[in-house]
């Protein structure tokens, strides 16, 4: 038989590559001097602490270095980068009051639609502030709080300080020393203590000009015994310059509390998307993480748990699909700080036409935790002899009696399951679809319905070849 | 009576791993009658060349037709692709049945016996046919939301390609080593499966080493391959011979 090729098809992305002409009503200079950040801080109206909190770790970005493991970010020039894009529009809570064109943006990107349907608050971010919020009435009465960072760092300062940048410090890394620099936008949620949040909330962040960085700061804080389900979707148009994403998402589940954070990231292929996103559970906790990479040129996301109360949970469940150009190195990382504390990690990564994707992975087991028990199962599929996957895990374990365990496979579409499907009349292309259909179903399933059709949309194929 | 499956002088070979211009012929020259209503059974010690005249019916692409001529229903299967012939009312019982992770059993089924008669199938209504299938196999219900094969012990993959076979409905089902590895009671599940699939429209081509199975069904035909030549063919008879004096009578019969 000749040889024949198999494509998938990419992510359909006309939806997400439709760009708007930039109205912003106040962008900042390129680069990163202390002017730009005192120029930020006063058009944002920060307290004073804030403005010193951010030269702070201006001063820290200034003497951190680029990791020297991971993609290569020396395409990122910082000096290019504008870190502040003021749309011309004040946040409001109606969808009548946004301007048109981003109004118009969101529709396509269906976040009103599934507001009415299936959330029970919606924020939405285009490039460095939010422009639409709103929230339930009937969560408003049980004390839920769902609103822009800028708005929560105003209303509720006390709580905003207490919590700011304490999971994620500045000095953590260079990025993150960044993010506190320049952050702008973002979501704040707190559920006061009991509160089930039974529909979930969904903040959708779009970057539209190009040439800009987006660093959204999300703070959640799930008091005891409360529940939430918070969605976080990201997209971009593409540019030929390089745009920087440096999020920072920063999670409290309180003890007996369980917080379900879902994102579904579907950055342009000019994107550097170089995210931090760490969750404290206290005891009882359960932190779910449900993460999807698909876009982006260069990714480097190792979302993290901190374990801390006795008996707390972590659940992880991440698929990373990376295609031409794209470099998209995503994990996990569990920290395990008490008694009983237990984690399930398990991702699919996809790599096709040349694209590369590693799974990194880090589980930590201190020796005030014995009785951790972890179990990580990744497992890559390379599509053809261009892509590269490859699967880092790390394991450092001090506690007493600790149950680990660790699975990852790296393979390709075996031909004898390919045969074995078309003996029961399946078409070849059918064939390897259902495959990579399969492969990624235990994730698909865990996401957000929208997502999920989505996701399998990416798997549609297309059989080219001949006969010979 | 109908002819289903015609064979002639079937030479296939199999490329060899070892040397890559090479390639090793396996099946010498085979001939093969198969009709509508007819159980046959292929015998013969292992490297005889038995998976290979499966997996060249089946169009296998590791093996390739070097000589001779393939037809099923007075059409040649040489030019089809596997899906082809499946649909043209071919099935084969693996001998090691693959895993499908993610794809549930009913969702495979349900899918092939889309691809294979090409008609939208009723949910509603396949899961009945489905459940009642499964029950004659004494298979849990369970295992229809269970991903392919995935976790199965030996034995259930077994009954899974035999529910398969029921589901689909094919003309002729290839049954290679279906009864291999299977205790007592599961060799008597299967051989009851075959013997409910079975009737005068349709017709089986079995492999096996053990003849108890055999006996729960009405032969028509034995042939005994050696060395990828058919030895010797007859009827019932001579699983009984075999049984007793095992294949070196056979040898030099050629």
């Amino acid at each position: 038989m000749a040889q024949e090729k198999t494509y998938i098809e990419d992510i359909e992305r006309t939806l997400y590559d439709i760009k708007n002409v930039d109205k912003s009503k106040y962008k900042s200079q390129s680069g990163l001097t202390e002017d730009i950040i005192r120029d930020i801080s006063a058009r944002k109206n920060d307290p004073e602490w804030m403005l010193e909190f951010r030269l702070k770790s201006l001063e820290v970005y200034n003497q951190l270095s680029l990791p020297n493991w991971g993609p290569d970010l020396s395409e990122l020039n910082m000096d290019e980068i504008v870190t502040y894009v003021q749309p011309d529009a004040k946040m409001t809570g109606s969808w009548d009051e946004v301007p048109e064109d981003i109004k118009d943006t969101f529709d396509r990107l269906g976040i009103p639609e599934a507001e009415q349907t299936s959330l029970a608050g919606v924020g939405a971010q285009y490039d460095s502030e939010v422009v639409y919020h709103s929230i339930q009435e009937d969560l408003v009465k049980q004390g839920v709080i769902y609103t822009d960072m800028e708005t929560a760092l105003h209303e509720h300062e006390e709580i905003v300080r207490d919590h700011f940048m304490k999971l994620v410090p500045p000095k953590d890394h260079k990025f993150a020393a960044l993010h506190g620099a320049v952050w702008s936008g973002g979501s704040f949620v707190y559920v006061p203590e009991g509160v089930h949040v039974e529909i979930p909330l969904q903040s959708y962040f779009r970057l539209n000009a190009a040439g800009a960085g987006q660093f959204e700061h999300t703070l959640i804080i799930v008091e005891k015994n409360a529940s939430l389900h918070f969605i976080e979707g990201c997209s971009a148009p593409k540019y030929n310059v390089t745009n920087l994403h440096a999020g920072c998402v920063e999670l409290f589940v309180n003890d007996g509390a369980r917080l379900r954070y879902s994102t579904i990231e579907n950055w342009s292929r000019n994107m550097m998307n170089l995210n931090t996103k760490r969750a404290v559970v206290g005891k009882d906790g359960v932190i779910e993480w449900v993460s999807g990479s698909f876009g982006s040129h260069v990714s480097m996301l190792y979302p993290c748990s901190v374990l801390k109360g006795e008996n707390a949970k972590c659940e992880f469940t991440g698929v990373t699909f990376a295609s031409k150009g794209q470099n998209l190195d995503t994990g996990a990382s569990v920290i395990h700080c008490a008694p009983h504390t237990s984690a399930n990690i398990s991702t699919r990564t996809i790599s096709k036409a040349g694209g590369k994707a590693t799974y990194r992975s880090a589980v930590k087991v201190t020796k005030n935790a014995p009785y951790a028990k972890c179990s990580v199962n990744c497992e890559s599929l390379m599509l053809d002899d261009i892509s590269r996957s490859d699967t880092l895990p790390t394991m450092d374990i001090e506690g007493d009696e600790a149950d680990i365990g660790h699975e990852a496979t790296i393979g390709r579409i075996s031909d004898e399951a390919i045969f074995y499907l078309m003996s029961r009349g399946i078409s070849e292309d059918e064939a390897r679809s259902m495959i990579v259909r399969g492969f990624v179903e235990p994730i698909a399933k865990e996401l957000p319905l929208e997502y999920a059709v989505e996701m399998n949309n990416l798997v549609n194929i297309e059989l080219e070849g001949t006969m010979g | 009576m109908e002819k289903l499956l015609n064979i002639k002088n079937l030479q296939v070979t199999v490329a060899d791993n070892e040397a890559e211009d090479a390639s090793k012929e396996i099946l010498k020259g085979i001939d093969l009658q198969v009709n509508k209503g007819e159980i046959h059974v292929v015998l013969g010690p292992n490297g005889s060349g038995k998976s290979t005249l499966m997996n060249a019916i089946m169009g296998h692409p590791k093996y390739e037709i070097a000589g001779g001529s393939l037809e099923f229903e007075g059409e040649d299967l040489t030019e089809l692709k596997t899906f082809e012939r499946a649909r043209k009312g071919i099935f084969l019982s693996f001998q090691t049945p693959e895993e499908i992770p993610g794809i549930t059993v009913e969702n495979m089924i349900r899918t092939a016996k889309q691809a294979v008669t090409g008609e939208n199938i009723k949910v509603v209504k396949f899961r009945r046919e489905l459940k009642a299938a499964m029950k004659e196999l004494q298979m849990d219900e369970s295992y229809a939301q269970r991903y392919m094969n995935v976790g199965f012990s030996g034995g259930e993959k077994k009954r899974n390609e035999i529910l398969q076979m029921l589901m689909l409905q094919p003309k002729l089902a290839l049954l290679d080593e279906t009864d291999s590895g299977l205790d007592v009671d599961a060799i008597q599940i299967v051989s009851n499966g075959v013997k409910k699939f079975h009737n005068e429209d349709n017709a089986c081509l079995i492999i096996t080493h053990n003849t108890r199975i055999l006996k729960q069904l009405n032969v028509d035909k034995v042939h005994v391959l050696m060395q990828g030549k058919i030895v010797a063919e007859g009827g019932p008879e001579l699983i009984e011979k075999i049984d007793k004096e095992g294949f070196g009578f056979l040898q030099g019969a050629e």
